[in-house]
């Protein structure tokens, strides 16, 4: 029930975010979900992609630095309220959440959230037993 | 005024033979009471009575800083220990700093030179100095403090910092002669201005500044902004502290005063001497420390040396203003700060890689430092808060080795050039050629 999430360094300069695209581009890598978190002068990419294994090796061949970490993936309906909802387990069951990004699925009108608790186990077990739909890492990569 | 007319305007002849009687006695002083001096000695076959030109001074072995660190902390005192009434030290590049002892003669050498050299300046015992050097082991307080008391002059020995202090008690004492480093000067000045005080309205006579590097720019500035002359102030711990040379009015270089301290220039390759007028490394010789008296000790300054009488009336050797050194010493706002502190520094992280690039630039007066350090697999993690805390416990780090704040990147890895050589650790973007 882990997503497998692949974690870049990247310095705050022109073009950095650029190259460690084109390196995906060329080694045929598509991106399932990104996000970026950044400072004065440095950020973390965060990507999800199918292969994350392959890919890490991919981006350290590349000199970048790389790793990989887990992340929980909600399906939730995407409209208003969707996500207060499954903050609101967390809050309740007394989870601490680190970071979070989401995207859209058009085609049924739901949306995916990443979630990257401090304690991840209790994380999916809470968000299960309080009825989330908790996604599998091949259904995620299979997007 | 020139505070000592004998000494300042002597003959070349006269000088010669004074510098010869007291080298003499100081080379027998050392060889005779600092046994790193005799041990050096012997194993060159050398002895005191080899010593009968000037230019047998050629003959001695150098001193260096690494030399007086190796002797710390009071191996290379001449007299018992009883004797010194003061030390004070100087930086070192790695753990220990080298110590200099004085006794109350070489406290009198000293309130001598600094009083000769604030003379130069045009400062009497009716003035007013606002010292905004510090006091304390560096040498820059304390050195102008007794050279401005030996004239009669009155001393506020405010030390560095505090700059809205410095303002009110400039304005409230009626000060007239500052003494500063040139980027403390600038931003003074600067302070000033945007308190609204017109600086012409302070009457400052003249400005003593030292211990960075500089460029006649900036001292254009430091005279147009204070109104009044400003004069280069050269010395190093080592040898006495400021009062080794001073400038005269004619602002075309600084007095040494050779009769208490002996100047060659090296080829810092070759260490053989140079011809007068050629630029290399300055070497001094006390000829009258009692406390450390040191031969031929190498430091790293670069500059040249010009003969022949002054406009202003002295017969003192003048030197050109430092241009360089030889060795990665930096200055930074007035502190000396050498690389090998900043990676002894980074290296009490683990699982840091030390590639790193220290970067100076002066973007507005004050000297800033950036070290930009190669992230590293085992450094990085996936969360901002622990990176942002490993650059602060760098900066950290830094701060405790050099005592200055310093801006900590981190930087993909691989980034730096790497050089088959010598890494080119330090990028010095100040321009003060």
């Amino acid at each position: 029930m882990k997503i497998k999430q692949l974690s870049i360094f990247l310095e705050n300069r022109k073009g950095r975010m650029k190259k460690a695209l084109d390196v995906l581009e060329n080694g045929g890598v598509s991106i399932r979900a990104l996000s970026i978190a950044d400072t004065s002068d440095f950020g973390i990419l965060r990507l999800i992609v199918p292969e994350p294994e392959k890919t890490k090796k991919l981006l350290e061949d590349n000199n970048f630095i790389v790793k990989i970490g887990e992340v929980i993936a909600v399906r939730m309906p995407d409209k208003p309220g969707g996500l207060g909802m499954i903050l609101g387990i967390l809050d309740e069951n007394d989870i601490n959440l680190e970071y979070l990004y989401a995207f859209v699925e058009e085609k049924d009108e739901m949306a995916i959230v990443l979630l990257h608790p401090e304690n991840i186990d209790a994380g999916i077990k809470a968000l299960e037993s309080d009825g989330a739909e908790v996604v599998s890492a091949e259904e995620i990569y299979g997007l | 005024m020139i505070w000592n007319k004998e000494a300042e305007c002597m003959s070349d002849e006269d000088r010669e033979s004074l510098q010869l009687k007291r080298l003499k006695s100081a080379v027998k002083n050392a060889y005779e009471n600092v046994p790193y001096y005799r041990k050096r000695f012997s194993e060159m076959n050398i002895t005191p009575d080899d010593i009968n030109t000037l230019k047998d001074i050629e003959k001695l072995p150098f001193t260096t800083k690494d030399d007086l660190r190796d002797a710390y902390p009071f191996e290379m005192f001449a007299v018992p220990r009883k004797q010194i009434v003061e030390v004070h030290t100087s930086s070192g590049t790695t753990g220990k700093p080298t110590v200099s002892g004085y006794t109350r003669g070489d406290i009198e050498i000293w309130s001598e030179v600094m009083a000769r050299g604030l003379s130069m300046a045009g400062v009497t015992d009716e003035d007013i100095i606002q010292n905004t050097h510090g006091y304390g082991l560096f040498t820059g307080g304390f050195g102008v403090h007794y050279g401005a008391q030996k004239i009669g002059a009155t001393v506020i020995p405010i030390s560095t910092g505090q700059t809205k202090r410095q303002i009110e008690i400039m304005q409230d004492f009626g000060t007239t002669v500052m003494i500063f480093t040139p980027s403390y000067g600038l931003y003074l000045a600067e302070e000033l201005e945007e308190e609204g005080v017109d600086i012409k309205d302070l009457g400052f006579k003249a400005i003593g500044f030292g211990a960075e590097m500089w460029t006649e720019e900036m001292r254009q500035e430091i005279q147009k902004r204070f109104n009044a002359p400003a004069y280069n102030i050269y010395g190093l711990t080592e040898i006495i502290g400021p009062g080794v040379g001073l400038e005269c009015r004619i602002q075309d270089g600084l007095h040494l005063f050779e009769d208490h301290f002996y100047p060659e220039i090296i080829d810092s390759e070759s260490l053989e001497t140079l011809p007068e007028g050629e630029r290399g490394e300055l070497v001094l010789t006390t000829l009258t420390r009692e406390g450390t008296p040191l031969i031929r000790f190498r430091t790293k300054d670069i500059t040249l040396l010009k003969r022949g009488k002054c406009g202003c009336g002295r017969n003192l050797v003048k030197m050109d203003r430092i241009t360089g050194r030889t060795d990665d010493m930096l200055k930074i706002r007035g502190v000396s700060v050498f690389p090998s502190q900043i990676e002894k520094a980074l290296l009490r992280i683990d699982r840091l890689e030390p590639h790193y690039q220290i970067i100076v630039t002066r973007p507005h007066l004050m000297d800033e430092v950036e070290v930009r350090v190669e992230a590293s697999e085992g450094l990085f993690s996936d969360k901002i808060k622990e990176l942002v805390g490993i650059r602060l416990r760098l900066e950290n780090y830094i701060h405790d080795e050099i005592g200055l704040r310093v801006k900590v990147t981190l930087i993909e890895p691989k980034t730096l050039p790497r050089s088959q050589g010598k890494a080119v650790r330090v990028i010095d973007k100040r321009n003060l050629q």
